[in-house]
């Protein structure tokens, strides 16, 4: 009789953690499977690919999809000009968003409060909004067709970036900082030599999240260039998707090529992904 | 000579002052980005929506006669009447979904980095590249998808082919990327203190209780925040579903939603005083739809006492 009342709640908990397994499984082959699908595809021959019921496993493995990518689309001409538009913005971004977070973190000022209210209210503006006034604008001043549209707007930060910063900057105790200024350190000095370096692991979150921005970016490209050269990997890629739909494992071949570099960033950089998303969406 | 003169003036400044333009000059590059590519693009938006504008000829004022045409547009009830659709689908599934997740994985079973890591690596996956992806999986005749469904008997819809079922086919794509949302859900389960729950289960409250009374009263924030942002992110979809379609928002303009059909106004017959009517009209409804969400939100967002509402 003890026995049993002792053990029933051990049991109720295995089978409980084995149904959570259950689910959670199910679940994560639903989220995993279309990613295993991409890279199998890519490396199987279009008469598999056509098969029914559909193969996992490629049979015979071929690279060659890979290499015929390149035949009908310069994606290394487009890997070039991604990271042209996401290098500068990356930098840039971060060190902007990084000022204006500690300012708004640490320095008193007449509005500083209201400004921050604004920041914050254009982190739910629908972008549409501001579309074609931008559009016109860098038209007539002639930038269509060049990489300063997708560059010059993001050098002076986001607001989900200072935000996410400025969050950070406010967990750092004030005691440096106080003790700099009295010694007569100026605000710039102070950010620079003190709070960036604490702040390193809060700008590899943002150095991610630019990153992926620009990497992922589709409008602004679609929008913005005109030239087949100069083409980026998502729109690359598009063009690619609407000329050679029908041909699957070259598609997916590029596809694979253009999503490797993001999920070895993740794994890279695992901690600064999970950071961004937690701070900006709990402590809200 | 000169910067010892600068720094004789900054030094009489009294510490207060120089605070104040050391923030300004701090904030100086975000705010003229805001001034340049956000303030000063709304309202133009707003004065061009009065206008006739093909970018060739200069605007022409044509009072609200851009937001009367628009209103008897049927294309703009049907991508209006689209996007709802997808909005009223996709948020509350990616939503639920992903609230279920974060529950299981919080349980501290084992796996959890893994589990967590396979659940979020479909929203990192580039918009153009989970469409190229989706394509292939639901291909109507030999596709992934329907081979699974027929090989435990159901019927294999047509998806991206057919009218009736392009619209959830979309959402499919859209839930599949929605692992950031599960995240933050996670990263609140994980904030709720332990305490709560032993005085709940003190209390006599058991699995269902303590889900009902300690967990989803303290999620609401959490729960509220993504609602938001979801909503507001969901009604611009728009990489995702072009390249699906080619741009088209096809077959038969079923996926024809608000972003496809500004975009093809703008850069494909350049009516930009037509298109900023448009813009504006969402922004309204977005608007709109986020200050009805803040005005609910006391009646079932709860904050702890302690706990400032910050927004």
């Amino acid at each position: 009789m003890t026995a049993a009342t002792y053990r029933r709640p051990q049991l109720t908990k295995i089978a409980r953690r084995l149904v959570a397994h259950l689910f959670l499984l199910v679940g994560a082959s639903f989220f995993i499977f279309p990613l295993v699908f991409l890279v199998s595809t890519s490396l199987k021959a279009s008469r598999q690919i056509a098969k029914f019921p559909p193969e996992l496993i490629p049979n015979p493995w071929i690279w060659r999809n890979f290499s015929d990518v390149f035949i009908y689309a310069p994606m290394h001409l487009y890997f070039v000009n991604t990271l042209r538009i996401v290098i500068p913005s990356l930098v840039g971004a971060t060190i902007t968003s990084s000022l204006a977070a500690y300012a708004f973190a640490r320095i008193k000022a007449p509005g500083g409060d209201v400004i921050f209210v604004i920041l914050l209210s254009t982190m739910m503006l629908p972008g549409v909004v501001t579309l074609i006034p931008t559009y016109i604008i860098f038209s007539k001043i002639g930038w269509v067709g060049t990489f300063r549209p997708l560059v010059i707007p993001t050098l002076a930060g986001s607001p989900f970036f200072i935000f996410l910063l400025r969050q950070f900057f406010m967990t750092i105790p004030m005691d440096l900082e106080d003790a700099a200024l009295i010694d007569g350190c100026g605000r710039f000095r102070i950010w620079l030599s003190i709070m960036m370096p604490l702040a390193m692991p809060a700008l590899a979150t943002v150095s991610v999240f630019a990153f992926m921005g620009a990497w992922n970016d589709y409008m602004g490209p679609l929008i913005y260039l005109a030239n087949r050269m100069q083409y980026t990997l998502s729109l690359g890629l598009q063009v690619f998707v609407s000329n050679h739909g029908a041909e699957w494992g070259m598609l997916m071949a590029a596809s694979t090529m253009m999503v490797l570099p993001v999920i070895a960033l993740f794994f890279f950089a695992q901690k600064s992904f999970i950071q961004g998303i937690t701070m900006t969406g709990i402590k809200g | 000579m000169a910067s010892s003169k600068l720094a004789d003036r900054l030094a009489s400044i009294s510490p207060t002052k120089r605070d104040a333009l050391s923030f300004y000059l701090f904030i100086a590059p975000w705010m003229l980005g805001f001034l340049a590519f956000t303030l000063g693009p709304i309202v133009a938006s707003l004065g061009l929506s009065f206008t006739q504008y093909d970018m060739m000829l200069p605007p022409k004022y044509v009072g609200l006669q851009q937001y009367q045409r628009l209103f008897a547009d049927p294309l703009f009830y049907t991508s209006l009447s689209n996007t709802l659709y997808i909005v009223a689908l996709a948020v509350p599934t990616s939503m639920l979904s992903s609230f279920l997740i974060a529950l299981l994985l919080n349980q501290k079973v084992r796996g959890m980095a893994a589990y967590r890591t396979a659940y979020y690596i479909p929203s990192i996956v580039p918009a153009v590249a989970s469409a190229a992806l989706w394509m292939y999986l639901l291909q109507p005749q030999w596709g992934v998808v329907n081979g699974l469904l027929r090989s435990v008997g159901l019927p294999a819809p047509g998806w991206l082919a057919a009218r009736a079922w392009a619209k959830p086919a979309i959402v499919l794509v859209m839930v599949w990327g929605s692992g950031g949302t599960m995240i933050i859900y996670l990263a609140g389960l994980q904030d709720i203190p332990e305490a709560l729950y032993e005085a709940a289960e003190i209390d006599g409250a058991g699995r269902w209780g303590k889900l009902r009374h300690v967990t989803l009263p303290l999620m609401t924030p959490t729960i509220f925040f993504t609602l938001v942002m979801s909503i507001i992110g969901t009604f611009q979809v728009f990489a995702v579903i072009f390249v699906l379609t080619d741009g088209m928002g096809g077959p038969v303009n079923s996926t024809l939603v608000y972003l496809i059909y500004i975009y093809r106004n703008a850069f494909v017959f350049f009516k930009m005083g037509y298109t900023s009517a448009m813009a504006w009209v969402l922004f309204v409804i977005i608007l709109a739809l986020t200050l009805i969400q803040f005005r609910t939100a006391p009646l079932w967002v709860y904050y702890e006492a302690e706990r400032r509402p910050t927004r």
